[in-house]
């Protein structure tokens, strides 16, 4: 008599097969680990054995390819050609081999302008990085990087192209990092209106569509309306180009909220070379764009100017480092005629439009004498105490150039043109990727 | 005493063997260029190279069980690579290996109209398993475009024909 094993014996072990799968998938999915990618868990060492032993040979494939392809063109095309012409002929070759390869490193050069261009005005360090790899399937939107730990990335750096934002880095290996783009399912990113300030969530579909979240459905939203970050994720810099609204649908999911399709700015079916932000410039200079933070007692004491000057003299206010204390004289009245001037220029805390030929009153205890506010990128010829420090978030807040113009975008600053929401900001860690 | 009905001769339910270079070669070629080609080539992600590779060497070896496992170390390196949960192609290529080992043991599966309808139906069966798990237990609410699955099953037919043929020549006959 055949054992129940013996007969049932490929049932039974697709099944355990099965079952121990399985339960290694429950255990990824139920252990959210904040410190790194619960997808990847417990997992690691498997995923890092099986990503290393496939890296090298894509590397070698990546280096064939292109010795193949440099022999092609700088040898064998060459000699094909120096075959079928007189001199003269070959000569003109030449020049246009010469011409096809200046033609390309202009191109490069191009692009590696662009790329320079954006690290000064966006990030602080950033490691390009070339894809070697995607993912294979539909299911998941993930490239390979030739970039790893040697090079410093880490996971949760955000990897951008100057057209725009691509996604983060999921896992980090040795030499080699996968990148979870913006249209995979699990991703998510804060994003905001250009326009209409409107702040959502930036999400991935299995399609590989890019959809906002959280958007009520009656604001009002356009299509060509441009996508920026907001910032709000901690992990993309604010104010980043995201995409462009492509239509607008409510959510089904989710009722009272809108499905807006974002077109990614990034080319991300077609992507080569990109850059990792290692480090995001979150400590801005000292020296603002904006005017000082005006206290209404100042304001007060330029409206009235004679009593608080005196009185601050009387006081024997000591004279700042580096300044001259001057006694409170009828030209200090000149102040009194300018609030109006600076009220005029004071536009909001990113803004970095001088004083046109207006000289700021001194505001009481600052004495006349005292050097004016440098202009946006100049270093401060004053002492520290001289000069007001700037609030915190102006330091953030606070740009110069085309910063100030991404990172004015945020309605957190409450500037000018900004329009709230009803609603509570959100933001992607209310909604975090798996 | 059972009777295990076969359509196929004495002959074709041998059991195929293979190199440990083509064992191991083979799928590893497959999960390499399904990654690797999938950047430069966009479209490419409409085969499935590994469930090829798993269809085959379970028809050819006509052992389930080894079949399932074949399925099952293909997949889950797939998923790895694939940065996807560990598990979701493992347990799809699992049950289409077993299954794949166990029409070869009674079905002619050597000719290229049942390789193509094979391949076909494997296809359309590994999308609805992979959709059903990641579903049900990882709460997944992608749900594939089931036109350009059928394309894709059409095409993964159409591949498995001479790309198998090639593969045939790997076989150690004994």
């Amino acid at each position: 008599m055949e054992s129940f094993y013996t007969r049932y014996k490929n049932p039974l072990v697709l099944i355990a097969v099965v079952f121990i799968q399985a339960i290694g998938l429950a255990t990824q999915i139920q252990r959210p680990d904040p410190q790194s990618s619960a997808r990847t868990g417990s997992t690691r060492l498997i995923r890092v054995w099986a990503v290393s032993a496939i890296t090298p040979v894509e590397h070698a494939l990546i280096s064939t390819g292109h010795f193949f392809r440099n022999t092609w063109y700088g040898y064998v095309d060459l000699h094909n050609v120096r075959k079928q012409n007189l001199a003269l002929q070959a000569e003109i070759d030449h020049l246009r081999m010469e011409k096809a390869q200046l033609s390309e490193e202009a191109g490069q050069a191009r692009r590696l302008q662009a790329l320079l261009g954006f690290k000064e005005h966006f990030a602080s360090a950033t490691v390009p990085a070339q894809v070697i790899a995607g993912s294979g399937t539909e299911q998941s939107r993930i490239v390979t990087i030739d970039r790893g730990a040697s090079s410093g990335l880490a996971v949760d750096m955000p990897v951008v192209t100057p057209d725009g934002i691509v996604g983060k880095v999921k896992d980090v290996f040795r030499s080699s990092a996968q990148v979870l783009l913006i249209n995979d399912r699990e991703s998510g990113a804060g994003v905001v209106m250009r326009q209409s300030r409107l702040q959502g969530i930036l999400k991935g579909s299995s399609r590989g569509q890019v959809f906002i979240s959280y958007i009520m459905s009656d604001e009002k939203v356009e299509v060509g309306e441009q996508v920026v970050t907001s910032g709000g994720d901690r992990i993309y810099p604010k104010g980043f180009p995201v995409g462009v609204v492509t239509s607008i649908a409510p959510d089904r999911d989710n009722d009272p909220f809108l499905a807006i399709q974002v077109k990614p700015a990034a080319d991300l079916d077609r992507l080569e070379e990109v850059l990792v932000i290692t480090k995001v410039a979150d400590a801005e200079p000292d020296v603002l764009a904006g005017p000082a933070p005006t206290r209404a007692a100042d304001v007060l004491a330029q409206r009235l100017p004679g009593v608080p000057a005196s009185n601050a003299n009387k006081a024997g206010a000591p004279a700042l480092p580096g300044t001259t204390a001057q006694p409170a004289t009828p030209s200090t009245a000149g102040a009194v005629q300018q609030p109006a001037n600076i009220q005029k220029n004071a536009v909001g805390p990113g803004s970095n439009a001088p004083l046109q030929g207006q000289k700021p009153a001194a505001p009481v205890g600052q004495p006349a004498g005292l050097p004016k506010r440098p202009s946006a990128g100049a270093k401060p010829q004053s002492s520290p105490s001289a000069t007001p420090a700037p609030r915190s978030e102006e330091k953030t807040e606070g740009k110069t150039g085309e910063n100030a113009e991404h990172h004015n975008a945020s309605p957190a600053t409450g500037q000018k043109g900004t329009r709230p929401t009803p609603r509570p900001t959100p933001s992607a860690t209310e909604n975090p990727p798996r | 005493m059972s009777i295990t009905i076969s359509y196929t001769s004495r002959e074709e339910i041998a059991v195929h063997k293979f190199s440990w270079v083509a064992a191991l070669g083979v799928p590893l070629l497959a999960l390499l260029l399904q990654t690797f080609l999938a950047r430069p080539f966009r479209f490419i992600t409409i085969f499935d190279l590994p469930l090829l590779v798993t269809i085959f060497f379970g028809v050819a070896r006509r052992r389930p069980i080894t079949g399932l496992i074949t399925g099952a170390l293909i997949g889950s390196v797939q998923d790895y690579l694939a940065g996807v949960y560990a598990g979701l192609n493992g347990i799809a290529k699992t049950i289409i290996g077993y299954f794949a080992s166990s029409l070869g043991l009674r079905l002619d599966v050597e000719n290229p109209g049942s390789r193509f309808l094979m391949t076909f139906v494997f296809y359309l069966m590994h999308q609805v398993i992979y959709t059903a798990i990641d579903i049900v237990l990882v709460g997944g609410k992608g749900v594939p475009n089931w036109g350009r699955v059928l394309l894709s099953a059409f095409a993964n037919g159409l591949l498995a024909v001479p790309l198998f043929s090639l593969l045939d020549r790997l076989k150690i006959r004994g």
